[in-house]
């Protein structure tokens, strides 16, 4: 295989380890069908067709590969869910909703090598048995449905979709869907509800797990863009030999996003958990902006909880558990988590202390305010009602008490909604209050509370000032 | 739903259900009552509203080898989940435990509680709902009692129009879907639905549609707040100051239970009543508000003789000695009666013993039907055509109106008792042919032309004024309860009767409607050993008829698919 040249100022960096983003932003490469046929591609959709379509689940499995849209489930585990002894169509769907706020990697796959995660696809369904499979593709993405409708096409006219696929029998087709523009769509039940032409309103886990009860009623499988895409180094690979890369239930390369305050913002694809928090910054990333210090970080796209520079995190190393500050931390799901936060969707936002705590929490909660669906009520309520106080937080009318009653709020929210999205939006405020309690009070203003409820406000504010 | 039971700790006691039954119901059963708002047994079940929500435990899986040490009855120990469960959607398991009363389970409601009132206007006492809501309800059971929310609300539409019977007022919505599935999964006309995202989430009717189906009152009953309203009853009256009365509508023959909502011998409101064999939890829009003619100032309100071609209003004695000195005058075959399908087996069984009594057996009703609407609604609009049949034993009761009409033309009738019907508008006859017969009494609630072409006119008690028992489409057996009294000197159709029998001569020395029962009872072998109470409020099969109701058996298919609890 030749050299791989990439675009002027856009090569990677020494420490990744490009698999996925082989292709993102190499020079003299294209989105088309001629292209990605030239590098040996759909090689590995014709070897996994030779296969058992178990064989491949198989593969999957073996290789541990984790699901790299936010829960990190693993995938080959989740292919098994689908009943033994099912009648029903089949459906494999990508979740190509790309919304996390700090996550912009499926975009790239997606704007720059289409033919990859159809290929990802194409074995994924194989291995499934969906004839039927679709790209959920936000709203946001115009140019990214137009490229990908044309790889479609491409190909199908080549014989990698459509009837009877390289002879082998096996029919697929795949089908663009774009969204409209809502968060909640990237909660795989509330996608399936959107492409099943309804408002996406999460469903209740149980009875609804998609493998058994997902689009239509039938078994489905939703999987990331990037998650997909690994399937087809995983058959390249084997599954054994994909389980090297990247740390013991760790595995694979993944792509982190990292964005805020750092020199040089952008996606980088590392090994799993191969990379520290503070390579990735100070390295990587350019290190922070100068005379700047690291006030916190958000790991994994904008719901998980936030970790505080300074902070000292327990992580097992070996046998022992060890402290650690937040730049050692290895970029990994099983140490984010045990970090108390999560690895998420690999949205990597730094924060330095140029920033207001109360004005970034207030940025979030306004975020989440504005996608919450509005289903179930204490996401629907709660999310609006956070956003209101830090609002006022950050208008200098923050009352003492507000915090208390900030945090008590995201807790009546966190673990009592339908969906995820009750712990996306509660998180973010229970971590900053309780690692930047401190900032966000001084924050507050003493006199407030009068002048909230005092006879004079009230009359002022129904117009009956005197 | 299979036979087989699981064992269920609820608040430590434990419990058997059957496998299948949602964890909210088996809470229910065991008195434990989960409070709750999306949650509709006969309504798919999206977990919405949290409200339900309970902490559940199960046992913990034991390692391999291990075995879990049961108590002194056989039951495993339970271990409970950090994350509590919503209860209207989940089924029961094997040993799982709920707790309905844990410091998790109230935490849960009262934020669930807390975040459904801070944009939820705080006006209890001009809403309409005041009284009968579930917010006030477990506001005051699992509410904090003061508010922390500082912020303004959200405002949002109020007063919308959005058909001509319900009235929406979004502030108080609290989005818990009832109306949209209602509308979408029982009345097949889904209009309604949400706009907007999170905390401005607005339920609208679909641009250029209007909630206007035959059962859209029926989403002013589940909705849980004062969001959906009647346009006919909103701020009539004080929901508390209503007295109840469990009845039966008699607008067709399905025999629709329902309460009456009265005050002072005024009817202000209908409502569905749950009866899973003969109308769910719903009722027809047509038929509950068929009833503002109750209080018309067309009631007749006393007897009325004719003297002069000039009606007088006189005494029950005077009209009733009237009535009796002019039928015992005739021969038995000079005598027709017409009743109404309208009356119950009682007033039927009178009617019967007048007929006997003065010898006629020319006697029929007259036939309401109209088109049946797959739902709820009869082709038979009379609610008793079958006791007619069953009680005047007469296989087809309204064959014999046109004898009549023959008589009349021919002369042979001579004398016409009309009981509970008006002839002229409703079965086709003129004035001109009842001014061929010599004499005619009818007996009706309103005045009418058919009163105006009679000698002796007697006000009879509407359906809401009298009790008694009818057979509806099914062949089930229901009770008629009095909810009012009748205005004026109006009677019961059985007392009047009574009395005539007894003006004619034929004491019988029955004073009640239930004494009646009993002697149905007595005289026919469906009614054998039947008791008022057996009947009950929701009644009793007492006769194969070979029809159904069509929404009552696809809500049974929803059931047997455990769509729906049912």
């Amino acid at each position: 295989m030749a050299d791989i040249n990439y675009l002027p100022g856009k090569e990677p960096h020494a420490r990744e380890h490009r698999m996925i983003f082989r292709n993102v932003d190499r020079a003299g490469w294209d989105t088309s069908i001629a292209t990605y046929l030239k590098e040996g591609g759909y090689e590995q959709l014709k070897a996994a067709l030779k296969m058992e379509p178990k064989a491949v689940t198989e593969e999957v499995k073996k290789a541990g590969v984790r699901g790299r849209g936010g829960a990190g489930f693993p995938a080959g585990l989740k292919w098994t869910f689908i009943p033994p002894n099912n009648t029903k169509p089949v459906y494999l769907i990508c979740n190509a909703d790309e919304s996390e706020p700090g996550t912009f990697k499926d975009r790239y796959i997606i704007h720059q090598d289409p033919h990859q995660l159809i290929e990802g696809m194409a074995i994924a369904c194989f291995a499934v048995g969906a004839k039927l499979a679709y790209i959920y593709i936000r709203e946001e993405f115009p140019e990214g449905a137009k490229i990908l409708e044309k790889a479609i096409a491409e190909a199908r006219e080549k014989g990698f979709l459509g009837k009877n696929i390289q002879g082998t029998g096996f029919d697929l087709e795949i089908y663009v869907h774009r969204g409209a523009g809502a968060y909640i769509c990237g909660e795989e039940t509330g996608l399936i509800e959107s492409l099943e032409g309804k408002r996406p309103y999460p469903r209740i886990k149980p009875p609804y797990f998609p493998a058994a009860m997902g689009l239509y009623l039938c078994p489905t499988i939703v999987n990331n863009v990037e998650t997909l895409c690994h399937v087809k180094h995983i058959i390249q690979m084997g599954g054994d030999e994909y389980a090297k890369l990247g740390t013991p239930n760790n595995t694979g390369t993944r792509i982190l996003c990292v964005s805020g305050d750092v020199q040089k913002p952008g996606y980088f694809e590392v090994q799993v958990g191969k990379v520290t928090m503070g390579e990735l910054i100070h390295d990587m990333c350019g290190g922070l902006k100068p005379g700047r210090k690291l006030k916190a970080v958000i790991p994994g796209g904008s719901s998980a909880k936030v970790l505080r520079g300074g902070e000292v995190f327990k992580i097992k190393r070996g046998d022992a558990m060890v402290d650690v500050s937040l730049e050692d931390i290895p970029m990994d799901f099983d140490t984010l988590a045990a970090c108390g936060s999560m690895a998420g969707s690999g949205g990597v936002i730094v924060i330095d202390d140029s920033r207001s705590i109360s004005w970034v929490l207030n940025n979030l909660n306004a975020f989440y305010a504005h996608e919450s669906c509005g289903q179930c009520t204490p996401c629907r309520e709660g999310s609006l009602w956070m956003k209101k106080i830090t609002d006022r937080l950050v208008a200098g009318q923050g009352a003492p008490g507000d915090i208390d009653t900030l945090d008590s709020v995201a807790r009546q929210i966190d673990g009592r909604t339908i969906c995820a999205f009750g712990e996306a939006c509660s998180w973010p405020t229970e971590a900053f209050v309780a690692k930047f309690r401190d900032e966000l009070v001084a924050d507050t203003n003493p006199g407030t509370a009068d002048a909230i409820v005092n006879r004079e406000t009230l009359l002022a504010a129904a117009n009956l000032a005197q | 739903m299979s036979e087989e039971l699981v064992s269920v700790q609820i608040d430590g006691e434990w419990h058997q259900f059957p496998k299948g039954t949602r964890m909210i119901e088996a809470c229910r059963q065991a008195g434990r009552e989960v409070p709750h708002y999306c949650y509709h047994p006969k309504l798919s079940s999206p977990g919405n509203c949290r409200m339900c929500l309970v902490e559940m435990g199960m046992p913990p899986r034991p390692k391999p080898g291990e075995e879990l040490p049961l108590d002194e009855a056989g039951h495993p120990p339970i271990q409970w989940m950090p994350r509590p469960v919503i209860a209207c959607a989940n089924t029961v398991a094997p040993n799982m435990g709920i707790r309905t009363d844990s410091p998790l389970t109230n935490a849960c409601r009262q934020g669930v509680m807390e975040l459904l009132l801070i944009n939820h206007p705080l006006d209890c006492p001009i809403c309409d709902q005041a009284g009968e809501c579930s917010l006030q309800e477990f506001s005051v059971e699992h509410g904090r009692g003061e508010s922390r929310f500082r912020e303004q609300k959200v405002k949002k539409p109020k007063n919308v129009d959005i058909g001509p019977r319900v009235r929406l007022d979004d502030e108080r919505c609290i989005m818990c879907s009832r109306c949209i599935r209602f509308t979408d999964e029982i009345a097949d006309d889904p209009v309604l639905g949400f706009t907007d995202r999170g905390s401005h989430t607005v339920l609208t009717v679909h641009p250029g549609q209007q909630l206007a189906n035959n059962y859209s009152l029926n989403t002013v009953d589940i909705c849980p707040v004062g969001a959906l309203t009647s346009n006919d009853f909103r701020f009539q009256m004080r929901v508390w100051f209503l007295k109840e009365t469990n009845t039966i509508d008699t607008n067709c023959a399905t025999g629709a239970n329902i309460v009456v909502y009265s005050r002072e011998n005024v009817i202000y409101r209908i409502t569905p009543r749950q009866n899973n064999e003969v109308n769910s939890d719903w009722m027809p829009d047509s038929h509950r508000l068929n009833f503002h003619w109750i209080n018309s100032e067309l009631r007749l309100t006393a007897p009325l003789v004719r003297e002069n071609g000039v009606f007088r209003e006189c005494s029950w004695a005077e009209s009733l000695q009237v009535a009796a000195d002019r039928l015992r005058s005739y021969a038995g075959g000079d005598i027709a009666i017409i009743v109404s399908a309208r009356l119950t087996n009682e007033e039927l069984l009178m009617a019967k013993r007048l007929a006997a009594l003065l010898g006629t057996d020319l006697i029929a009703a007259v036939p309401r039907t109209g088109e049946a609407d797959n739902y709820l609604v009869s082709a038979d609009r009379n609610p008793n055509m079958n006791g007619v049949k069953l009680i005047l034993g007469l296989d087809d009761p309204v064959a014999k109106l046109g004898e009549i009409r023959s008589g009349l033309a021919g002369g042979t009738v001579r004398a016409l008792i009309v009981l509970q019907e008006n002839v002229i508008d409703d079965a086709g006859f003129t004035a001109e042919e009842l001014g061929r017969a010599d004499f005619v009494l009818s007996t009706y609630p309103l005045a009418n032309p058919t009163a105006d072409a009679s000698d002796v006119v007697l006000p009879g008690a509407c359906w809401a004024e009298k009790s008694g028992t009818m057979i509806n489409v099914t062949g089930r057996l229901q009770r008629l309860k009095r909810a009012i009294d009748g205005p004026g000197l109006t009677l019961e159709p059985w007392e009047l009767l009574r009395d005539l029998i007894q003006a004619l001569g034929g004491g019988n020395g029955i004073y009640s409607a239930d004494e009646l029962f009993k002697q149905l009872t007595h005289d026919y072998p469906e009614f054998a050993g039947l008791t008022l109470s057996q009947v009950g409020d929701l009644g009793v099969p007492l006769i194969e008829t070979g029809q159904t109701i069509p929404l009552i058996e696809r809500e049974r298919e929803r059931k047997a698919r455990g769509i729906i609890v049912g």
